[in-house]
């Protein structure tokens, strides 16, 4: 293979979209951020030339938009200039942020897969457990999560669990959901050939459903992990949470520091990335050893 | 009433009536079979006739609701519950996530065969449906037919004396069937095994069988049973001989008795 094809398939329509999308977010910074620097001059009873108004838009402390820049300048200086044990250190929030999301992903995957098993195997809980799992994500967490914290507190728990625990509740519902399919996924023949040898549930379960099960667990499991960190961010914002990226997120927007928002944000997005990235590795390394066409 | 001790399945008066949306259905009803120890048997006979049914109640996979069946003397539950029978179905239904040696190791896994007992075996079946040197293959990298020879393998493993099989070839193209067959007579010849094969090719049954079985559909039922006169040593040219054609012909007006074409 050529680098010519790859570099027109791959590469060519990833830089334009980013090159658009950067040319987009300066103009919207010009045109978001302009009336600031036209008060400004007006209050100073002068007028201000086209080119200094575009020059400041692109530098103010507090604009209502940053430009590209700023946010990655912003990044870098509290990623690689601050010691990641500083409290302004954004690594030092990411982590805090990512240990909830990975404990809750972790309970949640266990919960979910749990709950799957039990609800194929058993018509009672099949029956009545799956509306309840549903019933449960329509509740706005946003809503839920300081009532779980407070209860948490009062029994003596704070700290990371009660964070991570709001993950979960996000995380286990897709986990359920892509389990139950994927144990039920084998076919009747399948299935068959198990009762010809007298295999028990147990036996079916770890060689067949189990198995069979593994492509559906890998695609919740992508929706859950994304989700996870959703579910920790969201669990910082109205418990007065003073480190992680949603606590960033909070100080950011009571001193209107925008740069620091985005910086947050732009954090969030990229560890989803990696996370997501990670599933889809240990995804496809399970799935060349259970032999699957390359 | 008991059954001879030389039977290995027997059935009197067997019915099977199934209940579905548009009310009963009758998939089988007054079967009256005897299969001894030995035997080659094949069933035949249109679709609807009850014939996979039939192996099905055999490998307790189905309910009988008339009539009684034991199969190696027991009732089909318990000679299932003993692993008395191996079962091939009409696809490979191979685990795509195992590889062929797996596979075959999959019914011995279950059982408790210990892995040094596994290995032998998987070899010797391998050889027995000549893919010696296919073991560490996935399902998907094997032929059709190849893969229904490891499905064959797989129903050898644990030694069952009772083979039952569910038109394995029926999805195979011509020359990989008559290559099958003679290699499946070859192996009833070498391991002595009873075996029950549901087929809907009149040349495959007259060719295989000791004892054909003819099916009728509407309700499901047998009209005829034919004794083979054919030598127990089949080359395959011996499928155009007077002997075999006449054979043949009697399971066709057989088929035909059964069964109205107006329908």
């Amino acid at each position: 293979m050529s680098t010519a094809p790859r570099f027109r398939d791959k590469i060519l329509p990833v830089a334009t979209i980013l090159v658009a999308i950067v040319v987009l977010w300066y103009g919207a910074a010009a045109w978001l951020n302009a009336p600031f620097e036209r008060d400004t001059a007006a209050r100073a009873g002068t007028t201000i030339a086209l080119t200094d108004l575009l020059k400041n838009t692109m530098a103010q402390e507090r604009p209502v938009l940053p430009a590209p820049h700023q946010v990655f300048a912003e990044l870098w200086d509290t990623t690689v200039n601050k010691p990641i044990t500083s409290k302004r250190s954004l690594v030092y929030h990411a982590w805090v942020t990512l240990s909830a999301t990975l404990l809750g992903f972790a309970i949640g995957t266990v919960l979910g897969i749990l709950l799957a098993i039990g609800i194929v195997h058993n018509r009672a809980m099949d029956r009545s457990l799956m509306p309840w799992v549903i019933a449960s994500q329509t509740v706005p967490i946003l809503a839920v999560a300081p009532m779980i914290i407070v209860v948490l507190n009062a029994i003596g728990l704070s700290g990371l669990l009660p964070k991570a625990l709001i993950s979960t509740y996000l995380s286990f519902f897709p986990i359920v959901v892509g389990m139950v399919k994927g144990l039920r996924s084998p076919e009747q023949i399948q299935l068959d050939l198990m009762r010809t040898y007298d295999a028990s549930a147990a036996q079916v379960l770890t060689k067949l459903r189990w198995p069979a099960a593994m492509p559906y667990l890998f695609t919740s499991l992508k929706v859950a992990i994304a989700i996870s960190l959703v579910g920790a961010i969201v669990g910082e914002l109205p418990t007065g949470a003073v480190a992680g990226l949603g606590a960033r997120l909070l100080a950011g927007s009571y001193y209107g520091q925008t740069v620091q928002i985005w910086s947050a944000l732009f954090m969030a997005a990229g560890l989803a990335a990696v996370l997501v990235l990670v599933v889809g590795m240990l995804h496809a390394m399970v799935l060349k050893r259970m032999g699957a066409r390359p | 009433m008991t059954p001879s001790p030389a039977s290995v399945v027997s059935a009197r008066k067997l019915g099977l009536t199934f209940a579905t949306a548009d009310g009963p259905v009758t998939a089988l009803t007054g079967v009256d079979l005897e299969i001894a120890k030995g035997d080659f048997v094949s069933f035949i006979g249109p679709s609807g006739c009850g014939k996979t049914t039939f192996l099905r109640v055999i490998a307790d996979l189905e309910r009988p609701t008339e009539g009684t069946i034991t199969v190696n003397g027991t009732t089909p539950e318990d000679a299932r519950k003993n692993r008395s029978y191996g079962y091939v179905f009409q696809a490979a239904a191979l685990y795509p996530w195992r590889t062929i040696e797996d596979n075959i190791a999959l019914p011995l896994e279950i059982m408790g065969t210990p892995k040094e007992e596994r290995k032998k075996r998987i070899e010797r079946v391998l050889a027995l449906v000549n893919l010696t040197g296919f073991g560490r293959k996935f399902p998907w990298q094997l032929s059709g037919g190849m893969q229904q020879r490891a499905s064959i393998a797989r129903a050898l493993a644990f030694d069952a004396d009772l083979l039952l099989m569910d038109e394995p070839f029926g999805a195979l193209d011509e020359i990989v069937r008559d290559h099958l067959n003679e290699q499946l007579l070859k192996l009833w010849a070498q391991t002595d095994k009873t075996i029950c094969f549901v087929t809907h090719s009149i040349p495959e049954a007259v060719y295989l069988s000791t004892k054909i079985v003819v099916m009728s559909p509407r309700p499901g039922r047998v009209t005829d049973v034919i004794t083979s006169t054919l030598p127990k040593e089949r080359p395959l040219g011996i499928r155009e001989t007077p002997e075999f054609l006449e054979i043949a012909s009697r399971v066709r007006d057989g088929l035909r008795a059964g069964h109205s074409y107006d329908e």
